[in-house]
């Protein structure tokens, strides 16, 4: 088995940063990469991540195994994956509640599913599929959504246990989806997090989003292009006070600013982690 | 009641129609805005990574034309694989049969060169041939064969097509272009892994060709003479090794 990730604060690694990273070696729990980008031969790609594991722990987080989906997992992408794993040797791997493909086709989107005794047997199957290629076990992230589905039978809290009872996977809590499909759904994400099995917990993402209005109330778009909104750190300190210390990613994709921005977010989330650990030890 | 592969159909038929998949619960007053989060999701999040792919492709038509065409392109030929640095083969070949482009002849061969630098970047490490393997191949030993770093790729058009990209990227300086001239690429990954673009002369283009498929140095610069008979190799094979380009042929054997 790995080792876990350490509980700390961690950013997504943006190739642009490379340069700022390596010259100043900041201290930082982990990189997080999308799996699917280091999924070619050679070149700059694996240079970076070869030289940022070494100064690095790392989490390998995949966005297209589509294990939402209806069709079969795809063999040829979980053995890439393998291989990817085999070589970087990543303390986690993780993927999403939600589909990204459907007849072969890939439609780069995390793509919403109903939770029904259906799905969550199709779900499991796929985890069990994915953990056996693997080798391992790995966290499974909750989804933001701006739509429900009226065959939903489970609430999503419950089905996210039970898929793992079920598979023996763990959960990454993205506590800005949290907020955002509570807000989009109107419910109260306090009451959610009060449902959620924190102790399954391995990751925790935290991510800037947009807004719109709609005739009901606003609607959450998880855009990933600005700094952590504050009632997702109030969360996300409410949270920590339950866990204590956790790896903790901040996640900065579109519109992605200079690095020094990205680590004061970081530095943001460390200061949460810290006050978790004193809080808990005293 | 909707089992899941039928839901899923639906749904993702719903991306690029105006139906809305069985069972979406929310304020009928909403649900268009509501769906067209991931209708725009999965349009943006593909156009973006065309134009990451075709970047002067883009710049040459537009943003309004480049969104339309990825549009009707990503609806005929979507990616069939998560790993997006495999797709965009087949948009030369769409550029070249797509009506509304006719105007500017040379946007296919645009972008057969922008998806052949995508390969060079992305191209297995192999490492580069030592000096004394050069020296040997140079002095036409037969046990030296050589091959090329698998980024390099040979690229000819009927168009100035390697010019009209240079003239795209960023500190080219402008000055006219004659479209209608015909150039070879040489495309290739140098040993700082940034991905370079040469022009090649016809003698240079056979040299090259040459050397892919026998190996021999010498050889090659024979079959270049076919054109060009003063045509002399040393120029460019330092060239080639300068930048990792030659490989040993049993790198590629193996």
């Amino acid at each position: 088995m790995p080792s876990p990730l350490p509980a700390a604060a961690g950013l997504g690694f943006k190739p642009e940063h490379f340069a700022a990273i390596h010259q100043t070696r900041p201290t930082l729990g982990f990189f997080e990469v999308h799996a699917e980008n280091y999924m070619g031969d050679g070149g700059r790609p694996h240079a970076q991540l070869t030289a940022l594991r070494a100064d690095y722990a790392l989490s390998l987080h995949g966005v297209g195994l589509s294990i939402g989906g209806s069709d079969p997992l795809d063999r040829d992408h979980l053995a890439r994956l393998r291989r990817l794993i085999d070589r970087y040797q990543p303390e986690s791997f993780s993927e999403h509640l939600a589909w990204s493909s459907h007849g072969g086709e890939f439609l780069y989107d995390l793509l919403p599913l109903p939770y029904t005794d259906e799905t969550l047997g199709i779900v499991c199957a796929h985890i069990d599929e994915v953990q056996q290629a693997l080798g391992r076990r790995i966290l499974l992230e909750n989804p933001s959504t701006y739509l429900q589905f009226a065959q939903s039978t489970w609430a999503e809290t419950d089905f996210l246990r039970e898929i793992a009872r079920r598979t023996g996977c763990g959960l990454l809590l993205d506590v800005n989806n949290v907020f955002v499909a509570c807000t989009n759904r109107r419910e109260d994400p306090r009451a959610w997090l009060a449902d959620f099995p924190l102790h399954l917990v391995g990751e925790i993402h935290l991510g800037g989003h947009d807004a719109e209005t709609l005739p009901t109330g606003p609607l959450l778009i998880d855009a990933h292009g600005s700094p952590v909104a504050d009632p997702v750190w109030a969360l996300f300190a409410e949270v920590l006070d339950r866990t204590g210390p956790l790896p903790v990613l901040i996640e900065w994709d579109n519109d992605v600013p200079e690095f020094p921005v990205l680590l004061a977010e970081a530095r943001a989330a460390q200061s949460f982690i810290n006050r978790s650990g004193h809080a808990l030890a005293s | 009641m909707h089992s899941h592969p039928d839901l899923i159909g639906a749904f993702r038929d719903g991306l690029v129609t105006s139906t809305l998949p069985p069972g979406s619960a929310a304020d009928p007053a909403e649900i268009d805005r509501r769906f067209g989060v991931y209708r725009n999701n999965v349009a943006h999040s593909l156009t973006e990574a065309l134009a990451a792919r075709f970047p002067v492709v883009k710049a040459l038509v537009g943003d309004d034309f480049f969104r339309a065409t990825a549009r009707l392109f990503i609806a005929q030929h979507g990616p069939k694989t998560p790993i997006l640095m495999l797709w965009g083969d087949e948009f030369p070949g769409f550029l070249r049969s797509f009506p509304p482009a006719a105007g500017l002849p040379y946007l296919a061969d645009v972008a057969r060169l922008e998806y052949a630098r995508g390969l060079a970047y992305h191209a297995a490490d192999t490492p580069p041939l030592t000096a004394e393997a050069l020296a040997l191949a140079a002095a036409g030993a037969d046990t030296a064969r050589l091959a090329l770093h698998p980024s390099v790729q040979l690229l000819r058009a009927r168009h100035a097509f390697v010019t009209i990209w240079a003239a795209h990227q960023p500190g080219a300086a402008t000055s006219e272009i004659d479209p209608s001239q015909e150039e070879i690429a040489l495309v290739l990954r140098n040993r700082h892994l940034d991905v370079e673009v040469w022009r090649m002369t016809r003698a240079e283009s056979l040299f090259i060709a040459s050397l892919v498929k026998t190996g021999h140095l010498l050889g090659a610069a024979g079959a270049a003479r076919v054109v060009d008979p003063r045509f002399d190799p040393t120029h460019l094979i330092l060239r080639l090794s300068a930048a990792g380009a030659l490989i040993s042929r049993e790198t590629t054997d193996v």
